[in-house]
């Protein structure tokens, strides 16, 4: 079974589960909250479906290798610095963000300064943040909680560097 | 692809406006606009790089991956719909409110790491919770729990493409951060809006 499926299951999985607790509220809860999430559906449907189309004419105008230069020789907390910046900028999905911290290991990059683009691209990757957190968020969530998050690539370099690598 | 047309020019991002962080849809704001302009440029230079084929491809590519996702954008509304529903409000602000210390930075933590699905179930959750009494710093853990050490992404992603290795070796040095940020986010936004942190440390 993939791991794509099994994340399905447990997804539709949930969802049923919290409906039928809704369910046996009574049926007004049940139908509002169908209501709510079917309109919140369809608000958010028309900015997904921009991001998403839209993501692939990001991630070809921004090259991989742009991205990959970031990570280049530089060690020490300059590096750490540019790993982090480019994590923040790496347009695309995972297999974008994760492929580049691979390239960047094989290719001699440090660990903590791909450890640090790797937890910088997760917290902070800017096409995620305007793609799916602030259609979905309050936006002055988003803001705070990503700049309450630059701190922690950093956090992650440095434990990296004390524990060794993995 | 049609631009979506820029009806209210001053969105909701303009914190004093804002009633509270709630489940009022937005219109379309400046970031939607923002991103229109920047997939309009690069559509705009995949075209004058590769031609009319080039631009198809990533079109026919990323509408597929869009297909796939919609179900998933489906299942994470109706999710975030239900829990703020079924979640008593007063309970909430207990155990995940402004008040609910350290306790509430680590419930928030292992929801975000147990909570399945990707973004389209993680943003609406927290959406939702936001609205029925947590706090910043409780769906700050969440959030940054769910990206960091939650096992949806590193099982699909990050274990097939970085290797079991580094991946549980990373997840081991992220798992003290959702909580030491949820406290950084508390302690920041106590200071930022003193008056607001008290009107929700009291509903």
């Amino acid at each position: 079974m993939s791991a794509a499926l099994l994340i399905d299951i447990l997804l539709w999985g949930s969802v049923i589960g919290v409906g039928l607790i809704a369910f046996r509220r009574g049926k007004p809860v049940f139908t509002a909250s169908l209501r709510e999430g079917s309109m919140d559906f369809i608000n958010i449907v028309p900015r997904i479906a921009l991001g998403v189309i839209g993501s692939g004419y990001i991630a070809a105008i921004i090259p991989q290798e742009v991205i990959t230069g970031w990570l280049g020789p530089d060690s020490g907390w300059l590096g750490i610095t540019t790993a982090v910046l480019a994590g923040a900028a790496t347009p695309g999905g995972p297999v974008i963000g994760f492929s580049i911290g691979t390239v960047a290991l094989k290719s001699g990059g440090g660990v903590p300064q791909v450890v640090a683009y790797v937890v910088a691209w997760a917290l902070f990757a800017f096409q995620r943040v305007i793609l799916w957190e602030i259609p979905f968020m309050p936006a002055r969530f988003v803001w705070f909680r990503c700049a309450v998050s630059v701190p922690f690539p950093f956090l992650a370099a440095a434990i990296a560097m004390v524990i060794g690598k993995p | 692809m049609s631009e979506p047309s820029p009806k209210d020019p001053a969105p909701a991002e303009d914190a004093e406006s804002e009633p509270r962080p709630g489940r009022i849809r937005k219109p379309i704001g400046w970031s939607t606009i923002f991103i229109a302009v920047l997939v309009a440029v690069s559509a705009a230079l995949v075209w004058r790089r590769d031609g009319t084929d080039g631009v198809l491809d990533i079109l026919t590519h990323d509408l597929a991956l869009f297909g796939g996702i919609i179900p998933r954008v489906l299942a994470g509304c109706l999710l975030g719909a239900f829990i703020s529903e079924i979640l008593p409000h007063e309970k909430v602000s207990r155990s995940l409110g402004p008040k609910s210390g350290l306790m509430g930075l680590l419930i928030g933590t292992a929801f975000g790491a147990i909570l399945p699905g990707g973004p389209f179930t993680v943003y609406p959750v927290g959406s939702a919770l936001l609205a029925v009494g947590a706090d910043f710093g409780a769906v700050i853990a969440m959030v940054v729990s769910w990206t960091l050490i939650g096992y949806g992404r590193a099982v699909a992603w990050e274990i097939p493409i970085m290797g079991t290795d580094f991946t549980l070796w990373r997840i081991v040095i992220s798992l003290p951060l959702p909580i030491l940020a949820g406290a950084l986010g508390r302690f920041v936004y106590v200071r930022l809006s003193p008056k607001r942190a008290a009107d929700e440390a009291d509903t």
